[in-house]
């Protein structure tokens, strides 16, 4: 429990500020101001913040799809901070990633078949195409997927059914660690529920190790162990998520947690202000 | 603050195209000044109710039958030109995209005029005296500014604020405000639904609001209506919906939710043969 699997140490990224044609260069854009974060393995890592935070780019850089500009990140012990895209690639397995936006992820060309087997054949982790086919209908069968599913095209399924699509192609790649990416920001509360627990049972039957961004401080304190809370490019925030929920030090995590609407009757929950909703 | 602004009754559509139902003899009030919640998950027809009392309809949607009554008249048969003149001057919209609601090509001060000059008959310094001080009712610190700025120099927040002016201008008896802060962040959404309140109490405004969220629900409405595929599920006053829910959706519903204050409850999925259950009834 106590190994970290992913360490990434001050990392700064910043955008922009190239030399352009005509020599005119701008200044660049700081996404991160310096952050440090790990995840352990059989660990769940909430990273929450509203837009404009970094969580986006913070969960990028972890994954190596964007570059730093300084600090390190280590991978199972390997430091990966500057390692060129042929040499990340046998980790690029172990590392996966789920998408925001299931629709945009899947190939609206391809039937959901092709977009669960070839990964697998492409990373080696079925033998051959009979293989891939069976475990692709085990996986359906777990998370309540019909099989005829495999013969549809992504338009053709609801969003609850491609999210879990989305988990299922990661699953089946026994990845080391997992970033989500706002994957339930989109969906109902009801298939919210369904793709947070099988995510749940999925990272403790595997020993995932996940990172999880979200905006959404409920579903963060549902699903993860510890938390980051980031604002403005840097971390205000961090603990074990009953810790920081029962006593929040900082006030922008106190006010991102009161802001929470709760399906219970408050009263003064409206007219109630924290010191940094009256600064925004 | 006695007697419905609103009164729905057995309305019911279909889609023009295969005749599927998409609302099944609905039925729903809202009092004066209060606040009433329309909620549902994606597919209940929250928003085709909500299109319904504005008179947008897609095509593709026919009213079979049922009345929408607005301070007694019927919405759906009256001649066109009196509802359009109803829909801009009594009862506005606070729309749920405050990205894609305004005119990207003009300047807020002559997207907040529009109807002040039409429905009042204000000449431009007129109507823009009342869009200050509506930009200042919602508080927008710099309102000379915010009017001569195109939608794009705007932050979200701003832009949903904009809209929450436009829609109180003309002082309405009604607004529907459809899913207005799903967009937003939480602090965002915090303000503006704040906003939104006290705006309607000031004004004794009454609200439709469509929302997914039974947490918004609980924070702003008065009462509301739950909806389950074109149906009715349940309906009440939201303090006893939430606290002693009836129908096994409603519950089900609320035991979805995550909740941070109670991590032990929550995020349970709807049993797959209540939903079972809901769509053969709707279906029959």
């Amino acid at each position: 429990m106590s190994e970290e699997l992913l360490l990434a140490r001050d990392i700064e990224v910043a955008f922009g500020g190239k030399r352009r044609w005509l020599g005119r260069s701008s200044q660049p854009v700081r996404a991160l101001h310096g952050v440090t974060i790990s995840v352990r393995r059989s660990e769940t890592v909430g990273i929450v913040g509203e837009s404009g935070s970094g969580k986006t780019t913070l969960g990028r850089a972890l994954l190596r799809l964007v570059d730093v500009a300084s600090g390190s990140i280590a991978f199972a012990g390997q430091d990966i901070t500057r390692l060129s895209e042929g040499r990340m690639r046998p980790l690029r397995r172990r590392m996966q990633l789920i998408f925001q936006d299931p629709m945009a992820s899947l190939n609206p060309r391809h039937v959901i078949r092709r977009i669960i087997v070839e990964p697998m054949l492409f990373h080696g982790v079925a033998k051959n195409h009979a293989d891939a086919e069976s475990k692709a209908r085990a996986i359906f069968t777990r998370f309540s997927l019909p099989h005829m599913c495999l013969d549809r095209y992504p338009h053709e399924l609801s969003g609850g059914q491609r999210q879990r699509i989305g988990i299922a192609r990661v699953a089946l790649l026994a990845p080391d660690f997992v970033l989500a990416d706002e994957i339930v920001s989109g969906l109902d509360v009801s298939t919210q529920a369904l793709a947070l627990n099988l995510l749940k049972d999925l990272s403790r039957d595997l020993g995932l190790a996940m990172a999880f961004i979200s905006h959404d401080l409920s579903v963060i304190r549902a699903i993860c162990d510890r938390v980051y809370v980031l604002r403005s490019g840097r971390v205000v925030e961090e603990g074990a998520c009953a810790d920081i929920f029962a006593g929040p030090k900082h006030e922008y995590t106190r006010a991102l947690i009161d802001a929470i609407p709760l399906p219970r009757i408050d009263p003064d929950w409206l007219r109630r202000t924290t010191a940094a909703d009256v600064a925004a | 603050m006695s007697g419905a602004i609103l009164s729905i009754s057995r309305l019911s559509a279909v889609s023009d195209r295969d005749q599927a139902p998409i609302l099944h003899e609905v039925a729903l009030t809202v009092e004066r000044g209060e606040t009433r919640g329309l909620v549902g998950e994606s597919g209940a027809g929250k928003s085709t109710i909500g299109k319904a009392i504005l008179g947008i309809l897609p095509r593709a949607v026919r009213v079979t039958s049922g009345e929408v009554l607005f301070q007694g008249e019927d919405l759906l048969k009256m001649p066109a030109e009196r509802r359009r003149r109803l829909v801009g001057e009594q009862i506005a919209l606070i729309p749920q995209d405050p990205m894609t609601a305004l005119n990207p090509g003009r300047r807020i001060e002559g997207q907040l005029t529009d109807g002040l000059r039409l429905w009042r008959g204000l000449d431009a310094r007129g109507a823009r005296k009342i869009a200050l001080k509506l930009l200042d009712e919602v508080h927008i610190r710099d309102p000379e500014r915010v009017l001569r700025s195109f939608p794009h120099q705007l932050s979200g927040g701003m832009r949903q604020r904009v809209l929450i002016a436009a829609a109180f201008a003309l002082d309405p008896k009604l607004i529907v405000a459809d899913e207005p802060t799903t967009a937003l962040d939480v602090t965002v959404q915090k303000q503006i639904l704040r906003l939104i309140r006290n705006l309607q109490s000031a004004h004794g405004t009454s609200v439709i609001f469509v929302t997914h969220d039974l947490g918004v629900v609980a924070q702003i409405c008065d009462s509301v209506t739950l909806l389950f595929s074109g149906r009715v599920v349940e309906e009440g006053r939201t303090g006893d919906l939430l606290q002693r829910p009836q129908h096994p959706y409603t519950r089900a519903l609320l035991d979805a939710c995550p909740r941070y204050d109670r991590p032990d409850v929550g995020l349970k999925p709807i049993p797959e043969d209540l939903i079972a259950r809901l769509r053969s009834e709707a279906a029959a």
